[in-house]
């Protein structure tokens, strides 16, 4: 890559489908393992790329998740249609979550995926809209100067 | 010790349900939760998991933070798709009639998991 050249991919969510959840997460590891990038950063990637995906999954109908990869930073940014997040201070608190009994009996609905975001990423902006949707971005850095 | 040592030790009750290629990778420390953030937040690379949860989307997990196994405790049987995910992926799943408190007290004596931080104090920081 250059400084001009970025790596695109965009990848569908189907919401309540744990059959196909977890894939987008898991190419979007497998593409950054073919960049030359540190491991931790891939491990941090993998791990904001499957709690946003897997937010989709539980609480939306459906969205996409996006991956750019340029030399300054790793992106990853997850859209969908959806309820949206009605208190987003209450919903980054760790353990809050509205994820119904039987996906908690699945051991999602922790209320830890956001706070793991934030712990993983140097940028996140969340922007919501009641009964629209939610768009998730995610910045993780490359260069040690950025954070 | 490599997985395959492990698998060995008949105290531990444990089968190999998928991932038999895969036995020959070490583990290094272990970790227990059922609850899937908690294990993407602190499980480490090479670690093997001990769970009671069976169904496919455990071996996202496995995959995504490139976890040596999964020992699925209590003698609960992993579901048909997730061997099947497993097998394709190439997560080795085992699974034991032991209580998963038995299994993590029989792994932590072997001396696997004793050292492990899991960045507990970061996290109680944060
Ligand atoms: N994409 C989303 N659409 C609607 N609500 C969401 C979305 N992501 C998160 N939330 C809300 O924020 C809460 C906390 O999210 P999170 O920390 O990932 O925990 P969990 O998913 O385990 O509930 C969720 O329970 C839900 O109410
Ligand atoms: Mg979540």
């Amino acid at each position: 890559m250059t400084s001009t050249n970025s790596y695109d991919l965009s990848l569908p969510v189907k919401g309540r489908c744990f059959v196909t959840a977890g894939q987008a997460a898991s190419k979007i590891k497998r593409t950054l393992e073919t960049f030359n990038l540190p491991p931790k950063l891939v491990r941090c990637a993998a791990i904001c790329a499957y709690e946003a995906e897997m937010n989709i999954v539980t609480h939306a109908c459906r969205g996409q998740v996006g991956l750019r990869v340029t030399e300054k930073a790793i992106r990853i940014v997850a859209e969908d249609e959806g309820p949206g997040i009605q208190d987003v201070d209450l919903a980054m608190k760790e353990g809050y979550s509205t994820a119904s009994q039987e996906i908690r009996e699945m051991g999602f609905g922790a209320g830890m995926g956001l706070p793991n975001i934030k712990r993983c990423a140097d940028e996140l902006i969340i922007d919501t809209y009641p009964n629209k949707g939610t768009r998730v971005e995610i910045i993780i850095h490359l260069q040690t100067n950025g954070g | 010790m490599l997985l395959n040592e492990l698998i060995q030790i008949p105290e531990l009750k444990f089968t190999v349900k998928a991932g038999h290629e895969q036995l020959d990778r070490a583990i290094e420390g272990a970790y227990a939760s059922d609850l899937l953030s908690h294990v993407m937040a602190r499980a480490r690379e090479g670690n093997i998991w001990v769970t009671i949860q069976a169904h496919q989307n455990i071996v996202a997990v496995a995959t995504l933070l490139n976890l040596a196994g999964i020992v699925i405790a209590g003698g609960i049987e992993p579901q048909a798709d997730t061997l099947h995910k497993a097998e394709e992926e190439g997560v080795p799943i085992i699974s034991t009639p032991l209580p998963a408190f038995q299994v993590i007290g029989r792994l932590y004596a072997l001396g696997i998991g004793a050292e492990a931080d899991h960045g507990q104090t970061e996290l109680a920081q944060s």
